[in-house]
């Protein structure tokens, strides 16, 4: 698209570092192979994928405007970059920044692609990736070689590889580490980067590090791959290694991760993944996409299976002098301040000043410094910002700088004394807005801005949320200011709103014959700990209600906690239930289409939120009835199953789980046929043969992936449930409800749901 | 030298809030109206980000924003695809497009549009290979620059003013004390 992108390849040729150059010429040459037909679409897909530029929300050519699915009329004859997938649709990138770390120099390449190839704004993840969005395939060589030139890679960001090694954005600088992580996270990201053993995965692959096990910096529990650092005395000598763990994710089906090692010894830390690799890559599933997370494979053979597996395979590698090489050079990723240490000056009369010290500062372990966080509203900032934020960090430190999980930036090194003029400068720049990881600091995913997945709009409503909590301010209690909240816009919790205290994600409902966005709330989570324990869902309520919800939840634990309770331990001890009963009456009553037709639209978006043209049939209106009356009903079991599972009854919570989805099933098997009896054997038949042999039931990305929980969950009926297992089964039992809705929707949409018997 | 990927910038003169859904919702309708002769994919909402591109229609040859970069509001045209012609037919069509934007806001929003200002817009070339913001690069176009104005405003009683930080894209503010119409060199 840029007329300048030969300008960019000729300046920096033969000035990259390789292999990093070559790449992205072979990636040059398969853009104009696909260009000529000479590559086939969905091999180019995944190539592009392992390159970091990624599909957005309508590359289809296609948008709902709020009236109609329309074509967007992008020029005709053009390839695909992607089964489905319009050459011209802006996607995109994604810019790994190995454990969030940057400088001043890469901070100003940042600010100037977001200028040139993207919308002004530089997007932080929440696995401290750097996204660019909006960006022309055609421009993604020059962008990626520009990127290069300061030793950024967005090789193997996307796809089904080994994505971002993130880790504590405080290591080497934070009072509770074991040790300082950051060599190891850049050795095993040099490590993996590329290699042989890490190609033939059938899904992406999360490693983190972490310093400690108390804070949720690196976040152990819920990656594929964690290491968390631990010390242990040998013969008067203190060692290093870290407690490892595997097969943890969020997803739509979250999993804990489980302890494969208490102490791994830095030794073994890269002989021991690729090991992991390539069991990894040897066994686990490669046709269903929907179960090939290394989570899946622990869950299938058990851990010691997979221990044994790996432990065999780290037997039969042949040494590599990597492994331990990188040993050597540990020293010298020790930063340096630069400039002298010294104390923080007296609070004074200016309160945002005050504010912002109390939330966004916080004591090094070394004498006489403090980080400083920028608290990025929805994890953007502009170019210009950008800049400055360059600016200052190379003024004040020596470039000292890390993007977080939390979607900010923690400035690392600041002096004390020098607190006062880094607030000045950061707020001169708009990057000095106080409450970094407080309730106004909320965490969303890209949700339906940008994400193809995206059901509801997380980012419309974290920033109505936002922009609540800070008309709110000063009055908010201590107590809810320390709350943690996170969006996602679906169910597969990029926003990570499992390890939240109150977590929403997106789904869709039909209220008086319209589709309105609504999110489910998800209570009692835990953010410490590395992300210790995941929340559930507990009630599916309308998008425009949501800070109600939020208001009442709070309201609620001030009321009703204990003294320096936290959430978490507040929800467990009084129960979901409960919890649920002051949020009940904002299920009910829903405003009419005429008497206020925003309740009808998202946050941010005031297009008609639907994907077609529903009618109000009243043929339709009498089946609705009977389906909804079905599936609230299932909605009922699967939240008094939680509820069991609450109480510690975990085979009552698992077999009620299973009975929940059986009832969804047949809610929509009666669509069809009214006279389906409650057997469960011929409920399961006749769904199977009406909603997924035909694919009706399959969902446009997941395929039929849900209704696989419900098959499995009659082929294993009787069987016993242990909390894990139980646990597991409701997330799946939500996710087939869910899955139940959006079938029902499209069926609708379609005009497909007239009543039909046998 | 060819320039591409011009910019241009028209600046609002009166206060204008935009927290509201009423320009969310006209860039809605333009995008499902395609009002424009380019492709208009999408609407981007950054209002919750302080001086910068509040909100867009993301395009595919160009984008449309009211941008707040430097806490100057006003209405930008930010060409992304190349077009053929000379230099001047470049800047040109910048403004003239802007333009067009801004008299269909002002039609659409009525007395609730933003007043542009008629004295003063802004060029900028979204590139650094191409218009590296040097005085080199200001002296190789002010020509082009100069016969661009005066083809616009249709007089030559303009000031050019390069803003000459580096690291910033290639910019040139032009003022006039006589008033501009948009009507006219839309």
């Amino acid at each position: 698209m840029k007329t300048s992108n030969s300008l960019w390849r000729d300046r920096l040729s033969g000035k990259l570092p390789e292999p990093l150059g070559e790449e992205i010429d072979n990636f040059e040459s398969e853009i104009e192979l696909r260009k000529q037909g000479k590559i086939e679409d969905k091999i180019f897909a995944e190539t592009r994928l392992r390159r970091g530029a990624y599909g957005q929300r309508y590359d289809n050519g296609t948008r709902y405007d709020g009236e109609q699915t329309r074509e967007i009329p992008y020029p005709p004859g053009k390839n695909t970059k992607g089964p489905g997938t319009v050459w011209d649709a802006p996607g995109m990138v994604r810019i790994k920044i190995p454990y969030g770390g940057l400088n001043p120099e890469q901070l100003e390449v940042l600010a100037e692609l977001a200028e040139e190839y993207s919308d002004d704004i530089v997007h932080v993840t929440t696995r401290q990736d750097v996204q660019l969005h909006f960006v022309h395939i055609d421009d993604t060589p020059a962008l990626m070689r520009r990127l290069a030139a300061v030793n950024i890679t967005t090789r193997e960001a996307c796809g089904n590889s080994v994505r971002n090694v993130t880790g504590c954005p405080y290591a080497g600088v934070c009072k509770d580490q074991a040790f300082d992580v950051t060599p190891y996270a850049h050795a095993l990201t040099q490590f993996l980067l590329g290699h042989p053993d890490v190609q033939n995965f059938g899904r992406k692959f999360k490693p983190t590090f972490s310093g400690c096990g108390q804070h949720a910096c690196g976040l152990t529990a819920m990656h594929d791959a964690g290491y968390l650092a631990v010390t242990r005395e040998v013969d008067g000598k203190t060692e290093r290694g870290f407690k490892f763990y595997v097969g943890g994710g969020l997803g739509a089906v979250p999993h804990q991760a489980k302890v494969f090692d208490e102490f791994l010894p830095v030794e073994e830390m890269l002989p021991m993944i690729q090991a992991v690799a390539r069991v990894f890559a040897k066994h686990g599933e490669k046709k269903n996409r929907n179960r090939a997370r290394l989570k899946f494979l622990i869950k299938t053979w058990g851990m010691e299976k997979f221990k044994e597996e790996v432990l065999a395979e780290r037997k039969k590698l042949t040494p590599d002098p990597r492994w331990t090489e990188y040993l050597d050079s540990v020293d010298t990723f020790e930063e340096k301040p630069s400039r002298p240490g010294g104390a923080l000056p007296a609070m004074n009369g200016n309160e945002r000043y005050n504010r912002w010290a109390k939330g966004n500062l916080r004591e090094q372990r070394q004498d006489g410094y403090v980080t400083a966080t920028v608290a990025l509203p929805l994890g953007d900032l502009t170019a210009n910002q950008t800049r400055a934020l360059g600016d200052i960090v190379g003024k004040y430190t020596t470039g000292t700088i890390r993007a977080t999980v939390e979607q900010n930036f923690v400035i690392r090194w600041v002096s004390k004394s020098d607190a006062a003029a880094l607030f000045a400068e950061l707020d001169a720049a708009g990057l000095a807005e106080p409450g970094a990881g407080t309730i106004v600091d909320i965490v969303s995913c890209p949700g339906t801005d940008t994400c193809k997945l995206g059901i509801s709009s997380s980012r419309g409503l974290a920033a109505e949320l936002r922009k609540r909590l800070i008309e709110k301010g000063a009055q908010l209690d201590q107590a809810i200011e320390d709350l943690h909240v996170k969006v996602s816009g679906c169910f597969n919790s990029c926003g990570q709103h499992h390890v939240s205290d109150i977590g929403f994600y997106g789904v869709n409902r039909i209220v008086q014959g319209y589709q309105v966005p609504h999110f489910q709330v998800v209570l009692g989570g835990e953010w410490e700990n590395n992300g210790g324990s995941y929340g559930l869902p507990i009630v599916a309520i309308a998008s425009k209600r949501i800070p109600d919800a939020l208001d009442r939840i709070s309201e609620f634990s001030l009321r009703e906690r204990l003294a320096n309770e936290r959430f978490s331990a507040f929800m467990g001890r009084v129960g979901k239930a409960k919890a649920r009963a002051v949020l009940d009456d904002l299920t009910k009553d829903a405003p009419s289409h005429d008497d206020d037709a925003s309740f009808y639209s998202d946050w941010g978006d005031p297009r008609e939120y639907s994907t077609g043209d529903i009618g109000k049939g009243e043929c339709a209106g009498e089946v609705v009835t009977a389906y909804e009356f079905a599936m609230t009903s299932a909605e009922r079991m699967v939240f008094d199953a939680q509820v069991s599972l609450d109480d510690g009854e975990s085979q009552k919570a698992g077999e009620d789980g299973y009975a929940a989805m059986l009832k969804a099933a047949k809610a929509l098997v009666q669509i069809e046929y009214d006279d389906v009896s409650e057997d469960s054997d011929e409920v399961v038949e006749e769904f199977k043969e009406r909603f997924y042999d035909t694919k009706k039931f399959f969902d446009p990305y997941a395929g039929g992936k849900f209704a696989n929980y419900l098959f499995t969950g009659h082929e294993n009926a009787g069987r016993r449930f242990d909390v894990e297992a139980a646990r597991h089964l409701l997330e799946e039992s939500h996710l087939f409800i869910e899955a139940v809705h959006a079938c029902y929707n499209r069926m609708r949409t379609a005009g497909l749901n007239h009543g039909a018997s046998k | 030298m060819n320039i591409q990927h011009v910019n241009a910038k028209l600046f609002f003169d009166s206060p204008f809030e935009i927290g509201g859904p009423r320009v969310v919702g006209v860039f809605h309708d333009w995008v499902r109206e395609q009002v424009f002769d380019e492709v208009l994919i999408d609407v981007a909402d950054y209002r919750h980000v302080p001086n910068g591109p509040s909100l867009m229609i993301i395009g595919l040859e160009a984008d449309y924003v009211v941008d707040d970069s430097d806490g100057r509001m006003g209405l930008l045209y930010n060409r992304k695809a190349g077009i053929d012609g000379s230099n001047v037919d470049r800047f040109k069509q910048a403004i003239d497009s802007a333009a067009n934007a801004a008299l269909l806001l002002k039609e659409t929003l009525g007395d609730k549009a933003p007043m542009f200002s008629q004295t003063e817009f802004q060029w900028t070339v979204n590139d650094r290979a191409i218009a590296p913001n040097t005085p080199e690069t200001f002296a190789a176009f002010t020509s082009d620059l100069v016969a661009s104005a005066t083809a616009i405003l249709g007089h030559s009683e303009f000031t050019l003013k390069h803003h000459d930080d580096p690291r910033r894209l290639f910019s040139v503010t032009v003022s006039t004390i006589k008033s501009f119409d948009f009507a006219e060199i839309a």
